[in-house]
């Protein structure tokens, strides 16, 4: 299952500079801990203790995956993964 | 830096004198550099929003520091304390961008009770670091014209620096 991940600025510097990378995994969990191995740190800044981090949306095929499964969403092959900081503030 | 009217024929104070832009001309590093259209859209839609807080972006070419295309976008949270684009939102516009080879060079919302200063809430959210964040304040005039506060901001790992915003041309 590889998939293609898009890597929003502010990440980049955890990528080498890496705009789009790819990663395996059956599960958003199973890409998000595939990715750490390659790039270590990522995970930590998309995931806290209680799961996906508030500020931090992730796209599975252009579906938030808040309404999805959250961290257990399926992936297939080819699927294309997009990571967005929140833009909010108060 | 407080930008107000100083007088009726509706001068702004800024950092210097407006040089005329050049097509294609990388603005410099350091301070906001921003055409009066710009700003007045965003005051206008700050006021019109008004208790609540405004948001949008202006995006221009990547790597340019230049502000161009005005994208107002909804806040979500609705809310005269926060303000958050909607997560579909939010993907609509990156598509957008990267399609256009755009950044969101601003990032611009309001507060509509305190200054236009960022909070600890936007400190700890601010996810572009190449971008200008920008803060208009309503608190003075809600949604009434008049003097308005806008100032501009870089939010780099939790640490804020405030640069000088240059206006070309006169807010209408």
């Amino acid at each position: 299952m590889s998939v293609e991940v898009r890597v929003p600025t502010i990440l980049r510097p955890l990528t080498g500079g890496e705009k789009v990378v790819t990663a395996n995994g059956e599960t958003l969990a199973a890409v998000v801990a595939d990715l750490d191995g390659t790039y270590p740190g990522i995970s930590d800044r998309l995931l806290d203790d209680s799961g996906l981090r508030r500020f931090v949306n992730i796209y599975v095929n252009d579906e938030d995956v808040r309404f999805l499964a959250g961290l257990q969403t399926l992936v297939a092959d080819q699927d294309a993964i997009t990571i967005l900081p929140a833009v909010a503030g108060g | 830096m407080r930008i107000y009217p100083l007088d009726q024929d509706r001068n702004f104070k800024t950092t210097g004198p407006p040089r005329p832009l050049k097509t294609g001309q990388i603005y410099d590093q350091g301070v906001l550099r921003i055409r009066a259209d710009l700003v007045a859209a965003m005051v206008a839609q700050a006021r019109s929003d008004h208790p609540d807080e405004s948001c949008g972006v202006i995006a221009g070419p990547s790597g340019s520091h230049r502000p161009e295309r005005f994208i107002p976008m909804l806040n979500a949270a609705r809310s005269p304390t926060f303000y958050e684009f909607d997560s579909e939102d939010l993907l609509a516009l990156y598509r957008q961008l990267d399609n256009n080879d755009e950044v969101p060079v601003v990032i611009y919302h309001s507060h509509t009770a305190t200054e236009a200063y960022p909070s600890q809430t936007d400190i700890a959210l601010a996810g572009e670091p190449e971008a200008h964040y920008v803060l208009i304040s309503t608190r003075e005039t809600g949604t009434e014209d008049g003097p308005f506060e806008l100032r501009s901001f870089r939010i780099v790992d939790g640490v804020v620096s405030e640069e000088p915003v240059q206006i070309d041309g006169a807010v209408e």
